[in-house]
């Protein structure tokens, strides 16, 4: 059975490499819609599966957030990914096998997947 | 919503949005009286009379993108047609109390679904909340306690991806003793 005491390897373990990471600036956003309209189209698995392929990957410099309602209640599930210096990406109607494809393709390699923007669907 | 415990997700965000440092979310499921319970308790900024009396209206809203909210509509009549009831007190400046209630055996139960799932989203969210999960069957009672982890962690910040593997982990573990 898990017990609180188990968390001071964590604790240790994370405090290590804490120091060097934490909102530096060229960090990349990862922000999903968790209003009503996103919670019923699904918005908690996609969350679930982003900060999982998140942790997976052990990516420091990527912050996964939650928000409100973005607008756009039809095409939700809604991640924004904001990167610095570059535009907002917005992709819609997501799944978690959609948003680990944005995680793999778009935060760690740079390219973004075109066809699940909110441009392809519009 | 498919299942409650989203249901529970989308009630709970608004006490974060109300700006509340504690929030209890129980969950009561007595098979002995035929009942389901959920209980949502906050200590935000609370809402004044006149936006209490219409807070079950669609029509009412605090969202900005558009003029409804179903968020407690929706789980109103949830409720209502599993031959439940709904309430929900508030005062300015102490809190919010959100009840449902649901006939455990009737055909309209919606399934509860994955509530550890709604609480690593809203600790996910809200790293700095004091969230209470307290369940309750006629086993008995689990509690978790998001402060607890939160102290023994030291500094490492809740809304780590290890640490919330950990959290689903330890809940789902201990709670299974009384499910």
């Amino acid at each position: 059975m898990k017990s609180i005491a188990e968390l001071q390897a964590i604790r240790d373990k994370m405090q290590k490499s804490m120091n060097m990471r934490r909102d530096s600036d060229d960090s990349i956003r990862v922000v999903v819609g968790m209003a009503t309209c996103g919670i019923a189209a699904g918005a908690r698995p996609v969350l679930a599966a982003i900060v999982d392929e998140v942790g997976r990957r052990n990516l420091q410099n990527v912050k996964v957030t939650q928000t409100g309602c973005i607008g756009v209640c039809r095409l939700e599930p809604i991640v924004e990914v904001f990167e610095p210096g570059k535009e907002k990406v917005t992709y819609v109607k997501m799944t978690p096998e959609k948003a680990q494809r944005i995680i793999s393709e778009h935060v760690v390699n740079g390219r973004v997947v075109t066809e699940y923007t909110i441009g392809a669907a519009e | 919503m498919k299942e409650l415990s989203l249901n529970v997700l989308d009630i709970a965000q608004n006490s974060v949005s109300a700006g509340a440092k504690n929030i209890v979310i129980e969950i009561n499921e007595l098979e002995s009286k035929d009942i389901v319970e959920i209980i949502i308790t906050d200590d935000g900024c609370g809402m004044s009379e006149e936006f209490l009396a219409r807070v079950t209206d669609p029509f009412t809203t605090t969202r900005t993108t558009r003029k409804v909210g179903m968020g407690i509509p929706l789980l109103k009549m949830e409720a209502e047609m599993a031959g439940g009831s709904f309430s929900i007190e508030s005062e300015v400046g102490k809190g919010t109390r959100v009840y449902a209630s649901f006939g455990r055996s009737n055909i309209d139960m919606p399934p509860l679904g994955d509530l550890t799932g709604t609480i690593i989203t809203l600790v996910q969210g809200s790293p700095d909340i004091d969230f209470i999960y307290r369940r309750r069957t006629d086993k008995g009672e689990y509690e978790f306690s998001a402060a607890e982890v939160r102290e023994a962690l030291g500094g490492v910040p809740l809304d780590t991806p290890e640490v919330l593997v950990w959290i689903r982990e330890y809940i789902e573990e201990n709670e299974s003793n009384i499910l």
